[in-house]
């Protein structure tokens, strides 16, 4: 455990009823959720985009410190911050 | 020389397609207007397949089907099929009188992200009291169990008031227990019929401080179980809710006939005239109605909102409140203590509370 209280081998999905795809309309990445509406910025998306219940966010991080050419320690803190909260409200589950 | 024309409004991001005015319960909230429509004059499943078609090529991303009950239409499975097909999002919002596991399979089927549940109270004398109906809390039940069996996410809604607020911990382990991963708690909202029951529904002070620590304590210690989602009242509070997250800004509605509608309350709004996707094209009627018009973006705001610095985060609270309670759509909203009727608005609120609630006057469809 760490800071965020998530395990980093743990293997995160998109939560039931959550869905992720590209808004033609404003040219951006949104994940749909009930009555919510989450914008993705281009981090955001290279993260959730990886949450398929399969790979765990240590491996997803490693994955992304080569896509950003960044340590993975920076990655990881930020990435179990974001999945700390995104569990929190309802967007994914772990 | 002309003038330029006007920018186009953001795109919409939620389309409220309000089915039927048909339903099995008469809530004495319900959100419905005082006046409602008959099955005979219902759009057609064709028109609502080119509003869906249309509103996802507005922009719109989630459309959540409604009524009234709109089980009640059989050609719900066709309008979810089709709004998936068109890349919206599809919630139901359903008191789940009628459903039967076939039917919620068939929902599943057809492509529905997501169910929303209603409600009434955990103590099943108190459910059918506030529904206006018999055997409420079993059918909804079975109702969980069988959305839930069929594979869909669940969301259940309780609309709370001064008759059930004292459930509102066992309503949280009703979520729990019916698997939904959602709760909106959500406070009645004084228009339409809820203004009518408003002395049988408003809650005191006491009781809404207490609702918020409990939803408090709930949201942390279930964090990652349930999402507990808080609407409060907002006769008690100091500032504005940002009513539909202002006019004709992200929502729109098309209720049972085809009126386009800002929010659904706006039929209360005796000045404005609708537009109904019968005639014109859904972009057209978001983008050029002047009923959006009127109350869109900030410049028709009076004093005090006009030089609010808030006035772009609450948009001036909610134009049918105002209304209703002023006699002016165009007034600052006095659930704002900037208000001059904020005071007065508190007062009530509190005399009404604090005095025996009055029997309520149920939702029918010849009226109230």
């Amino acid at each position: 455990m760490n800071a965020a209280g998530i395990e980093a081998s743990g293997r995160p999905a998109l939560a039931r009823g959550v869905k992720m795809r590209f808004d033609e309309a404003r040219q951006q990445w949104i994940l749909n959720a009930p009555e919510r509406v989450l914008v993705l910025d281009e981090i955001a998306h290279a993260v959730l985009s990886r949450c398929n219940g399969e790979i765990s966010i240590n491996e997803l991080c490693r994955e992304l410190a080569l896509e950003f050419a960044a340590p993975q320690e920076i990655i990881q803190a930020d990435v179990l911050e974001m999945m700390s909260e995104m569990l929190h409200k309802g967007y994914i589950s772990l | 020389m002309s003038q330029p024309a006007p920018p186009l409004p953001a795109p919409p991001l939620a389309l409220l397609a309000e089915l039927t005015h048909r339903c099995p319960l008469a809530c004495p909230y319900c959100s419905n207007p005082l006046t409602l429509e008959r099955a005979a004059n219902e759009l057609t499943t064709d028109v609502w397949r080119r509003v869906l078609s249309e509103a996802a090529k507005l922009g719109v991303l989630q459309v959540h089907f409604s009524g009234g009950e709109p089980l009640i239409r059989k050609d719900l499975e066709a309008l979810i099929a089709h709004a998936a097909s068109c890349g919206l999002y599809t919630n139901l919002i359903t008191s789940g009188m009628a459903l039967s596991e076939a039917r919620a399979r068939a929902l599943a089927d057809a492509g529905l992200d997501h169910a929303q549940l209603s409600l009434q109270d955990t103590d099943a004398a108190g459910a059918d009291l506030f529904a206006g109906s018999k055997d409420t809390l079993a059918k909804k039940t079975a109702s969980a169990a069988m959305l839930r069996a069929a594979g869909l996410p669940l969301t259940l809604n309780a609309v709370m008031h001064r008759g059930n607020l004292h459930h509102l911990e066992a309503m949280i382990g009703m979520a729990l227990r019916l698997g939904a991963g959602r709760l909106e708690v959500a406070h009645a909202q004084y228009y339409g019929w809820a203004l009518r029951n408003r002395a049988a529904l408003m809650p005191s002070r006491a009781q809404i401080d207490r609702a918020s620590e409990i939803v408090a304590a709930a949201r942390a210690r279930l964090s990652g179980r349930l999402v507990i989602d808080y609407v409060p009242p907002d006769y008690y509070a100091a500032r504005p809710k940002a009513c539909m997250g202002g006019w004709g800004r992200r929502f729109l509605n098309v209720d049972p006939v085809g009126r386009v509608l800002p929010c659904h309350a706006a039929t209360t709004i005796a000045e404005l005239v609708f537009e109904n996707v019968t005639e014109k094209p859904l972009a057209e009627i978001w983008a050029n109605s002047a009923a959006f018009n009127r109350f869109r973006g900030a410049g028709w705001m009076p004093e005090p909102c006009r030089s609010c610095e808030r006035k772009e985060l609450d948009w001036g609270g909610c134009r049918c409140q105002a209304l209703a309670l002023t006699g002016d759509a165009a007034a600052t909203d006095p659930a704002c203590a900037l208000s001059p009727q904020h005071d007065e608005m508190f007062a009530a609120a509190q005399a009404e509370s604090a005095a025996p609630a009055p029997e309520f006057i149920y939702r029918r469809m010849d009226g109230a």
